[in-house]
Parts: structure tokens; sequence; C-alpha cells
């Protein structure tokens, strides 16, 4: 049994420890969101925060997060999460929308970490997130749109 | 367009019966969708009965008591924002309020939901689903609103012509009455369907042309959309197959002890494409796939690899092909030319690699089969695996979910995936739902690439360096030899999709001859977004250029002077060229290229603006496109097709590239099939041509034309032409 924490609850799951925490979260907690894309680390679909840090949840055995808190798509929450997803949705960001996920979890942590990342800061904190649609452009100016409204600035 | 548009419905599907007239005039098959209304079984969308108090006009909209128009898509939403697209037409003609408006997946069925492009077959292609659906959605739309006012004149015993419809309120001014959609919706559903409606004339368009929020957008940030990876069943098994390591290979012997020994594991199975692992769950299967031992048959392996392949291709372009394209005498106009030019391009396989790896869930019952899948082809895949499983294809019922992109990939003329899900389904006897799930290695190396080409061009300049002559050569394989659709893209030997793009070269030259090898390997190929046009764009628009160059002509200009018959193609790209500064000066170490080219019948103009890194690399700093896609339905939508459709195009462009060994592929992951990254992805401005045509697709078109328009800036920065493609890393 490995005990962590999920979107504020506590949950224990009989499942091997080697099981990528990805895994762990789909097909035993049955929570969707976090996709799966490469699992190599290579893609970002994946990247949840474990303990208020992201992580690529493909590679990572489930049992190194025992005790810790882990949060998905479905449970990011806060001002920073809701700034994120509202910059997201006001500039029409998604097309397939598959890769999504991981980047809105990746954005939030960027932002949590640096309110106002400048242009090279974005792209040296989303590398890791692929887009096959290509929505780059976007998700540039939306988590610029985001990093405003924290701050409190009206748009530029 | 200037007056309304009165259709006669009976007409119009007399008309649509005759087109597929030669697969046997069965009505049921290419029945429009308000006289399909009559046909369609009760409870389903556009049965034209009252179900549970729900309105359901026709095939495409349910008007639900509690005030929710549905929106019936034929086809499929994997990022290209149809489900937007089509509600907007709907709504347009039925004066909904956006808000009130959800959109769901049709089921297959290709006797309602059809592609009109496509005959008798339900899909979604070729840039076409807008296209396709422009005038049936609207009349689809208007049909609904004129039942909805019949039922409100007859409640209100008012005439028809006194009532008005509005952002989802019907109203009698006069006598102050009003009511919702959805309280009208019982009464709607007992007024007849109409036989003729009338769609209004687009100056009264209040959501066409507008921005509207897209109707998948909420759902793809909470986690809470479905795609086929999702999708969770009582009892589901998830299976991994162990596909052959070449193409060709068979599976000679397995020895599955140890793969059965993983906890969670619960059957092998030996399938036609290889060794299925059946497993509780993804990680289970996952490692029992690792366990099997497969002693492989490789006898008949593909022995090809990229570097030879391309070594005989460029051999062939050597001597004449089949005839695709033949005006004047190009031999004669060449040799008598004041100058000559050659120039070759070669290109790789490359991979759609989109985003969700393929996969598919399938049960069996005794109903015949359910699927839930991403599904581009509707119709296809359901006879496929009808015939497969030896049931009709009523019996195959599709749940067609968001896909994960697509790119081309999941319109697959064998059905591959989706053939081989039912196999395991089958082989497990039926007893459980299967997941099919590829992992991102099995999605790269299982094939069904954009095919390798090489492109040999040469031209004749008179003295004046107008082009005279232009040869052009395509080497590869065919998409669409050996698969359904070879009657209609193979003629006389030369597969459309080889040299669209090449063919209809929009250049006025009076001697133009297009010629085609069509190659055969055992490495499986496929459509990939914008088709022939992710070559012979690059091939047109670089040779094109290099021509203008040797005239001493600047590009823009030279391009329009031989543009006389095409003014579209002509305004896509003066409007590119205006709005990029074409011809200003910019500062040292900086370049601008363009690119032009239609496909899809939608004009596409890039003009690329690179700067030189200092490591001697290069970055784009820039691209400016100018689209002509007729009526632009959703600007915002077409927008972001265009932004992504170009950023699809620059990973091929800068870094994507599939490598054949020995007949195997040597990339796996994102490691060695490099794909855009953001910090690579340019400043983008679209601007859309304004147009009273019929809207054409936005899909695919932005996709070929930046490689090109690259190339043409690399050279303007450095004096060298591209004559392979990728390029090679940008920073
Ligand atoms: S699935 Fe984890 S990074 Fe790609
Ligand atoms: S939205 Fe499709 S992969 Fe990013």
């Amino acid at each position: 049994m490995i005990g962590f924490e999920i979107n504020g609850s506590a949950i224990e799951l009989d499942v091997d420890p080697d099981m990528p925490l990805l895994w762990a979260i789909r097909d035993a907690a049955g929570l969707t969101g976090t996709k799966y894309g490469c699992g190599a680390a290579l893609c970002g679909a994946c990247t949840v925060h474990v303990d208020g840090r992201a992580v690529r949840s493909c590679l990572l055995p489930v049992s190194s997060v025992a005790g810790k808190s882990v949060t998905t798509i479905e449970g990011v929450s806060g001002g920073t999460a809701a700034a994120v997803k509202q910059a997201w949705l006001e500039l029409e960001v998604v097309q397939c929308g598959y890769c999504q996920s991981g980047q809105i979890m990746s954005a939030v942590e960027l932002l949590e970490r640096n309110p106002s990342p400048d242009d090279a800061q974005i792209d040296s904190a989303m590398r890791g997130n692929i887009c096959r649609c290509a929505t780059y452009a976007r998700i540039r100016d939306a988590i610029r749109l985001a990093s405003r409204s924290l701050s409190g600035r009206s748009e530029a | 367009m200037s007056a309304k548009t009165r259709v006669n419905l009976a007409r119009r599907s007399f008309l649509k019966a005759g087109v597929g007239a030669g697969a046997g005039l069965t009505l049921g098959v290419i029945l429009p969708p308000l006289a399909a209304a009559q046909d369609a079984a009760p409870g389903l969308p556009g049965s034209g009965a009252l179900v549970a108090g729900r309105f359901e006009p026709n095939a495409f909209v349910t008007i639900a008591p509690d005030n929710t128009v549905t929106v019936i898509s034929k086809h499929l939403e994997m990022g290209q924002g149809v489900y937007t697209g089509l509600a907007t037409l709907v709504a347009e003609e039925l004066d909904a309020d956006w808000d009130q408006v959800a959109v769901s997946a049709a089921p297959a069925d290709a006797s309602r939901y059809n592609n009109l492009f496509w005959g008798p077959m339900q899909g979604t292609g070729g840039s076409t689903a807008i296209a396709n659906s422009f005038m049936q959605m609207r009349e689809a739309g208007a049909a609904a609103r004129q039942m909805l006012i019949a039922a409100a004149a007859e409640r209100w015993s008012v005439a028809a012509g006194e009532i008005t419809v509005e952002s989802g309120v019907v109203r009698h001014a006069s006598s102050g009455r009003s009511a919702s959609f959805g309280e009208l919706a019982e009464a709607a559903a007992r007024q007849p369907v109409p036989s003729a409606v009338t769609v209004k004339d687009p100056a009264d368009f209040r959501l066409i042309g507008k921005r509207v929020p897209r109707k998948d957008g909420s759902g793809k940030i909470d986690g809470s959309a479905v795609f086929t990876q999702d999708v969770q069943l009582d009892g589901m098994l998830t299976s991994l197959v162990a596909h052959p390591p070449r193409f060709g290979a068979r599976v000679n012997k397995v020895d599955s002890a140890a793969a059965r020994a993983v906890p969670g594991v619960v059957a092998v199975h030996q399938i036609p494409s290889g060794v299925a692992v059946v497993a509780r769950d993804f990680w289970s299967a996952s490692r029992g796939r690792d366990a099997l031992q497969i002693d492989w048959d490789e006898s008949g392996a593909v022995t090809a690899s990229s570097a030879t392949l391309m070594a005989s291709y460029r051999e062939r372009a050597q001597s004449a092909g089949l005839v695709a394209r033949s005006e004047g005498a190009v031999d004669t106009a060449l040799e008598k030319a004041a100058n000559r030019l050659d120039a070759s391009y070669e290109f790789p396989y490359l991979a759609h690699a989109a985003m969700e790896p393929m996969n598919c869930v399938i049960r069996l019952d005794e109903q015949g089969c359910e699927v839930w899948n991403g599904e581009q082809l509707h119709t296809g895949d359901q006879m496929a695996l009808a015939g497969f499983l030896g049931i009709t294809p009523q019996q195959v019922r599709v749940n067609t979910l968001f896909a994960g992109g697509s790119f081309g990939r999941r319109a697959n003329p064998q059905s591959d995936y989706l053939l081989e899900a039912a196999a395991i389904a089958k082989a497990g006897g039926g007893k459980a739902p299967v997941k099919l799930v590829w992992t991102r290695e099995d999605d790269m190396r299982a094939g069904w690439f954009r095919p390798m080409y090489f492109h040999s061009l040469r031209a004749g300049l008179d003295a004046q360096g107008r082009p005279v002559a232009w040869r052009h050569r395509i080497v590869g394989q065919s998409i669409g030899a050996g698969t359904a659709f070879e009657s209609a893209m193979v003629r006389d030997g030369v597969d459309s999709t080889s040299v669209e793009g090449a063919s209809n070269l929009p250049y006025a030259i009076p001697n133009v001859s297009v010629e085609l090898h069509t190659t055969e390997v055992g490495v499986p190929v496929q459509w990939w977004r914008a088709v022939g046009s992710t070559h012979t764009a690059f091939a047109v628009e670089c040779f094109i250029d290099e021509l203008a160059h040797a005239a001493g002509r600047d590009p823009v200009e030279y391009r329009l002077e031989l543009l006389g018959e095409h003014p579209r193609h002509s305004a896509v790209l003066q409007l590119a060229a205006d709005r990029a500064g074409w011809g200003k000066p910019l500062a040292e170490g900086k370049a601008r290229g363009v690119a032009l080219h239609e496909s899809f019948n939608t004009r596409v103009a890039q003009v690329a603006e690179l700067s030189r890194m200092p490591n001697g690399g290069f970055q784009i700093d820039r691209v400016v496109i100018a689209v002509d896609c007729g009526i632009a339905i959703n600007p915002d939508v077409i927008r972001a097709q265009m932004e992504g459709g170009m950023g699809y195009g620059l990973s091929a462009t800068l870094e994507s590239e599939i490598t054949i060994e020995n007949g195997a592929v040597v990339e796996g992951n994102f490691d060695g099939y490099r794909v855009l990254r953001i910090g690579q992805m340019p400043k983008v401005e679209v601007h859309i041509v304004k147009s009273a045509e019929p809207p054409t697709g936005v899909g695919e078109p932005a996709t070929p034309v930046i490689a090109p328009a690259v190339a043409n800036a690399l050279f303007a920065l450095d004096g060298k032409r591209a004559r392979r493609l990728p390029l090679g890393v940008n920073s």
C-alpha cells in the first residue's frame, strides 16, 4: 500500500511500487485529466505537481510520492491556477487539448515561482511541454496575460 | 450572395442522389438530412420523432425542453475547431443564443452523416468539414427555426410572418408574447418538416464572421474532456502489442510464460500484427510485453534504408515519368531558353506524431461491436470492422471522442489499429472490452508515414528572365494505391496526392511538364497534414524564388506577374507582403522570405523573417500569414489553424525526420524525432482576406507554406539554397 495525498484527499493504492505515478493516477485513482504522451519525460503531457513542484509523472515511481501531496489538473486551484485557466479561455489557447493539462500545470508552477516571467523565462519553463498543435504563441500570450492579471496590472 | 437564398430541399436531394448514382441509387445512402429525418430510427437524432419532449427536426439538431440546442457533429473534433464551426452555422440560421448550444458527436452512419464531398462515406479530412457542411448545417438550423415559428404561430394564433426569433427567443411583437425554444420544443416537433427553407442573407449574419467562444474550450482546461485514452468501462482490460521490429517481419515463435507470470497480465494472444499482451492496466501490460520472448521471422522483411532509397529515387528522376500535366513542348523550349536552371529537393519520411498516440476501445457483444475512438473515417472503419468480425456495418456502433490530434493518422485507409484492437478482443473470446494503447514508440515505429520524395526541377528563362519552360519530376510512393481510395485518387497510374500542388502550378508558363515516378517500398505510407503539398509546395516555391533571383527580380513582383489568371492568389500574396513590410529595409543579419500555395481550395501566403544567431544558426522572428478561405465563419479559429498549421509545418521544416534502416525505424520518441518546442515558435500574425465566396478549409493549408518561406529567407540571409528538408535546428 502506498499512501499519499491527491488533490487534497488521502489515498491508499495497492499497486506495484515501481508503477509510474502517471499510471497510478490514471488507472488506479481513475483521474484521467493527466495525459500520457511519451512515457520518457520528453513531452510534458503528464505534468503534475508534487508538493507544489511540477514533475513529469510518467517516469516517477509511485512509491517516491509516499506521504507527499500530488495535485493534478482536476485539483489545481488557487489564484494562480484561476488566472491561468481564465487566460487560457480568453485567448482560446486549446486546439486538440491533449497537451493542455500538462501545459497548464507547468504554467501554474512557473507563475507561482516567478509571477512576472519574461519571454526567455517562459520559454525555458515551458520547454519540456510539447504541443503538436503548436499552440505555443497563444500559450506564451496566455502566461503573460495571467501574469498581468495576477499583478493587478491592466492589459498592456 | 446579395439576396436571401431560397433552398428547395427536394431538388437538392435529387441532385445529391444523382451524385451517388454510381454507387447505386440507394436513397438511404445519400439522403439529405431533412428527408433522411423521416427515415431514421426513432430515438436517434433526426428521427423526426418526439423523444421525451425533445424536438429533433433533423439529423443535426435537437432542442430539449430545458432549452438546450444540441448540434450533432458528423465530423471529428481533433483540434481544428469543427465543433465550434458547425455549431456556428446551425446557431446562425436558428437564431439561437450561443450559450444554449452544445455539440455532440454523431454516430457512424453513412445514410445521414456522409461527407457531402465524399459520396456515401462519413469521414473528416482534406479540410472539407466546414466546406461540405456549410449549406447543410445552415439548412438544418433554418428548418428547425421554421418549425419553431410554425409552432408559435399555431399556439398564439398569429401569422407566422409576424414572428421573429432572436438569441433563442421566439417573439410576437404586437401581442407581446414570447417563448423560449425549450418551451416550444414539443409543439415544434409536431410541425411538418419543411420541404424548403430560406437561409439568411450574409448581411444579416450575427455569429458567422464574429468571435464566439470555442465549444470545446473549458473541458480541455480542467481535465474533463474525454479522449479515447480516458475511456473507462466496467471490466475493461488494457492491451499493448509487440509489433515486428522491421516492416514485413512476422512472428515465428512466442514464449509468453514470463509475460503471463507478470502480475496483472490476463492473456497473451498472437494476432496478425504481432503479439498482444492483455492486462488489468497499462503498467502490467507494459511489463508483460517487456517479458515476451519473440522469435521473429524476418525472411520477408523490408531491407530498404532511407539513404539507399533516396539514391535510387535520384536515379529514377533522370528519366521521364508518367505525365501528370503537360502543356506546350517543354524539351524544345528548354533547349531554346536563354538560361536554364536545375534544382533537386529531398524529403524524408515523416511521422504524424499526434500528441495522443493511437488507441481505441472495442467491446464485442450480442448486438455486434461497440467502438470508442477518435474516429476520423467513420464509415470506412465501420465497414472494415464489420468485414473482419463477420457482422453488418450497422452492428458496429461507433462512439466518436475528441482526438488528441491526428493530422491524418486516424483516417487510416486500412483501419490498422482498429482491426488490431478487434483482433485482440476476438482472440479473448469477446469477454471483456479491450483498450488498445500504443506507446509513443509504437506510434512512431508502426509506420503510415508521409512518404519520402525526391523532386527534380528544370526551368528555362527567356532573355528577359521570364520562365518559358518548367519541368517537374517527382519520385515517391503512392498513398492511394492499394486502398479503397485508389479509384478516386489514382488516374492512369498517377496518384493525384503525389503531384497535387505541382500539377496545379498557378504560374503562367507556356511549356509545362509535371511527371511522376511511383515507387514501391514496403514502408506503409499515409496522408499527413496537407498531403502532397507538404513536398510540392517546397519544391515549387523554392524554385520559383530561385528563378526570380536568376532574373534579377523581386520574388513577390516576379510571382505577381505570373499570377494573372489567379487573382485570389495574387491578393493573398499582396496582403502578406504588405503586412510584412516586404521591401522595407531590415537590420543587418535579418532577412525575409516568401511563399504562396493553394491547397484544398484555400490560398495561403507567408512571409518569414529570420535573424542570424551568434552561433551561426538562425532564428525565426516573425511569420506573417495571409489566407483566403472564402467566408470566414470563425475568424479566431481560422487564425488558430493558421498559427498551428504553420507551427506543425515548422517541425518538419527544422527537425523532424523518420529514418529507415534495413526496414526498421530508427527514431522512437521525441528525443530522436524532434518536434517544434515553444522557444522555436515565432511571433505570428494572421490576416484574413475578406470574401463572399463559399468557405474552404483551414486545417491543412498553412502547413506546407512555411518551409519554403523559411528556406527562401535563409537564401536571402546567406545566399545558400536549401535542397533538402529538414533544414536543421534553428537555435
Ligand atoms: S508522458 Fe511524461 S513527459 Fe511525456
Ligand atoms: S493542443 Fe493539441 S497537442 Fe497541444
